[in-house]
């Protein structure tokens, strides 16, 4: 027992430590909660697109001196708005489009990177620096993502029902539009909140992981969000303790933690895990 | 189940009326649903619906049919300002669409293949959504929704299904839980996109009772529709569609013999059996079966001579 308290304690007696579990607590949050809809609108690919594109942004704000923050937001949501349009406006089947966009602006983004001096490491950027984060990234962090949090909660039921049948929400009367748009510049938002912790890289498991999991786990929204937060956060704090005690990079051991929940729900789950529908006849699970 | 339906519905020409007190006789106004001179292109330069009109007041029973392509689902579309039609323009209770939907009067029962059915939600959730445009910003369903939503699951016979996950449900009770989806939400206008397809005769029965009292409370519903046989026993108007309204009005006067053939052309299967091979007196009337899958449909009698019967 006390073995386990050394763990869980000897890491945090360092500042940096705290200001990193801190951090990534925050946004396995906002990730979780927000992968749950992309979970369930098939938008999986437009987190990974999104995150790529915001890297010539940042050298693009950094240049023009604006808060990184900033550049990094309006690439992302140009990204999903151009996909928009061009899907809009060919034939083209829209995971093609973001393909195409996303590495087109992700290259550019290299390209720029190399051409421009920076004190930024590449390395930081595409997989995060939680273990280096000061005060005023955790504040920063905080505000961004616990705003974004606060409005998908608060707009959690219209999401999902969007999601679920646009139809419907059209018919009684919801703004789809705004809805659509501001489920991208949600996640947006989410994955600007996440580079300092996880990268542009890994941010993509963050915003499937945990919804996958908790798809697998849960038969009603509600639930599904809790057992996504809940598995989220805890994959967080492992993730960042062991890193500490392995030597090895937060971001990866936390995503490397949510995978090790998602295979034992696949496994385990009561209802659609692999060993429960073995012990039911087929057909009846 | 009382509503006030006619015995004899096909005798009277206009069941509406019979129905809603107050609906002026003569064709229909258009204050329910007013289609006049739509066009609808798509993006691609399809012109799926060409210059089509139709008007259905309320408390009316109005089938949608046609075939595979002829412009239903496009039609119904335009009704749900999914679409802009290029010409012509679609009136709700006499408001343009926009309005209409605002005000939350159109409740739409959706194909079945057009519904996720894994998502994680429950039937009680579903039904609630209906409540959603009565409901506040953050939706936090009042006692009054509650009541809605428990007051529609047992007209529809699926209370005691509540909180089933929607994907363990059969096909029938599938399609009566979005029913009482449009039930919850009270819309004046209910739009039911092939709600017969994969469900036994019960349920359509019980359908089609619940659609009746619909009617007598003085709703309008546009049902598209693959079942012919269906059609005469609860509708009271019908537009025939193949990228045009072909005819629109009256069930008894549109849904005749020449009309479904100039609307399916040859995808119907027409069964005539007349003179001897159908009896050995005198009686010159023949058996006319239409059918393009489900119920067919059957004329007795030749349509120009009297004593004309259908079953
Ligand atoms: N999004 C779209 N883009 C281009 N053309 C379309 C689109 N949707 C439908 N169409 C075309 O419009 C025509 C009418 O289609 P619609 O879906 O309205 O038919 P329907 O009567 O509902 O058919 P079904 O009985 O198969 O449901 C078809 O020729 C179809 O190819
Ligand atoms: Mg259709």
């Amino acid at each position: 027992m006390s073995m386990l308290a050394d763990w869980i304690t000897g890491p945090l007696a360092y500042p940096f430590m705290q200001r990193a579990l801190v951090v990534s607590l925050l946004v396995a949050a906002v990730c979780a909660v927000l992968s749950c809809y992309l979970v369930l609108k098939g938008w999986s690919l437009m987190g990974d697109a999104i995150s790529h594109a915001v890297l010539p942004g940042i050298v693009i704000a950094h240049v023009a001196g604006l808060p990184l923050v900033v550049g990094a937001f309006a690439a992302g949501l140009s990204c999903a708005l151009l996909t928009g349009y061009l899907k809009e406006n060919s034939r083209i089947k829209e995971d093609t489009v973001m393909g195409i966009v996303f590495s087109g602006m992700f290259g550019l983004g290299l390209v720029l990177f190399t051409k421009v001096e920076t004190d930024q490491h590449l390395n930081h950027i595409l997989f995060g620096d939680v273990l280096g984060v000061s005060v005023r990234d955790v504040i920063e962090t905080a505000i961004v993502a616990g705003g974004t949090l606060l409005v998908v909660l608060a707009l959690r039921r219209d999401l999902l029902l969007y999601c679920f049948d646009p139809g419907h929400a059209r018919t009684i009367g919801l703004p789809v539009r705004v809805l659509h748009y501001g489920l991208l510049v949600l996640l947006a938002l989410t994955i600007v909140a996440s580079l300092k912790a996880v990268g542009i890289i890994l941010v993509i498991a963050m915003l499937i992981g945990p919804g996958a999991t908790a798809y697998l786990l849960a038969d009603r929204f509600g639930r599904m969000l809790a057992v996504a937060v809940a598995t989220a956060m805890l994959s967080a704090a492992i993730g960042t303790l062991a890193s500490f005690h392995i030597d090895g990079a937060p971001g990866a051991c936390i995503v490397l933690t949510q995978s090790l929940f998602f295979g034992l729900a696949f496994l385990f789950a009561p209802r659609n895990g692999v060993l429960a529908r073995r012990r039911v006849p087929a057909g009846t699970a | 189940m009382n509503a006030p339906v006619p015995t004899d519905r096909l005798a009277s020409p206009s069941p509406a009326s019979n129905v809603v007190p107050g609906t002026p006789a003569g064709p229909p106004r258009g204050d329910g649903i007013l289609v006049d001179r739509v066009s609808v292109t798509y993006p691609n330069g399809t012109t799926a619906v060409r210059d089509a009109s139709f008007a259905l007041d309320p408390g009316t029973i109005c089938a949608l049919v046609g075939i595979n392509g002829s412009g239903k689902s496009t039609v119904f579309k335009a009704i749900m300002g999914f679409v802009r039609p290029s010409a012509g323009a679609v009136r709700l209770c006499g408001m343009p669409v926009a309005q209409a939907l605002k005000r939350n009067i159109v409740a739409y029962v959706p194909q079945s293949e057009d519904v996720d059915w894994n998502f994680p939600v429950l039937v009680e959730d579903v039904v609630m959504m209906g409540r959603y445009g009565h409901m506040n910003m953050l939706r936090i369903p009042a006692r009054a929704d509650r009541a809605k939503v428990d007051e529609a699951l047992e007209r529809v016979g699926m209370a005691a299904f509540r909180k089933r996950q929607i994907g363990e449900l059969s096909g029938g009770q599938k399609k009566r839980v979005f029913l009482a989806r449009a039930l919850a939400q009270e819309g004046r206008i209910i739009l039911l996109d092939e709600p017969f397809t994969g469900v036994d005769v019960t349920t359509e029965g019980a359908i089609v009772a619940l659609l009746r009292e619909l009617r007598a409370a003085g709703h309008v519903m546009l049902v598209s529709t693959h079942d012919l046989g269906s059609v005469p026993d609860f509708c009271d108007q019908v537009v025939l569609l193949d990228r045009t309204v072909l005819a629109a009005g009256a069930t008894a006067e549109v849904f005749t013999p020449e009309n479904l053939q100039r609307t399916f052309g040859g995808a119907l299967r027409n069964f005539r059996l007349g003179g001897a091979a159908l009896h050995q007196d005198a009686d010159r009337r023949s058996l006319t079966v239409l059918t393009d899958d489900e119920r067919p449909l059957v004329f007795y009698g030749d349509p120009d001579s009297d004593g004309e019967g259908r079953t």
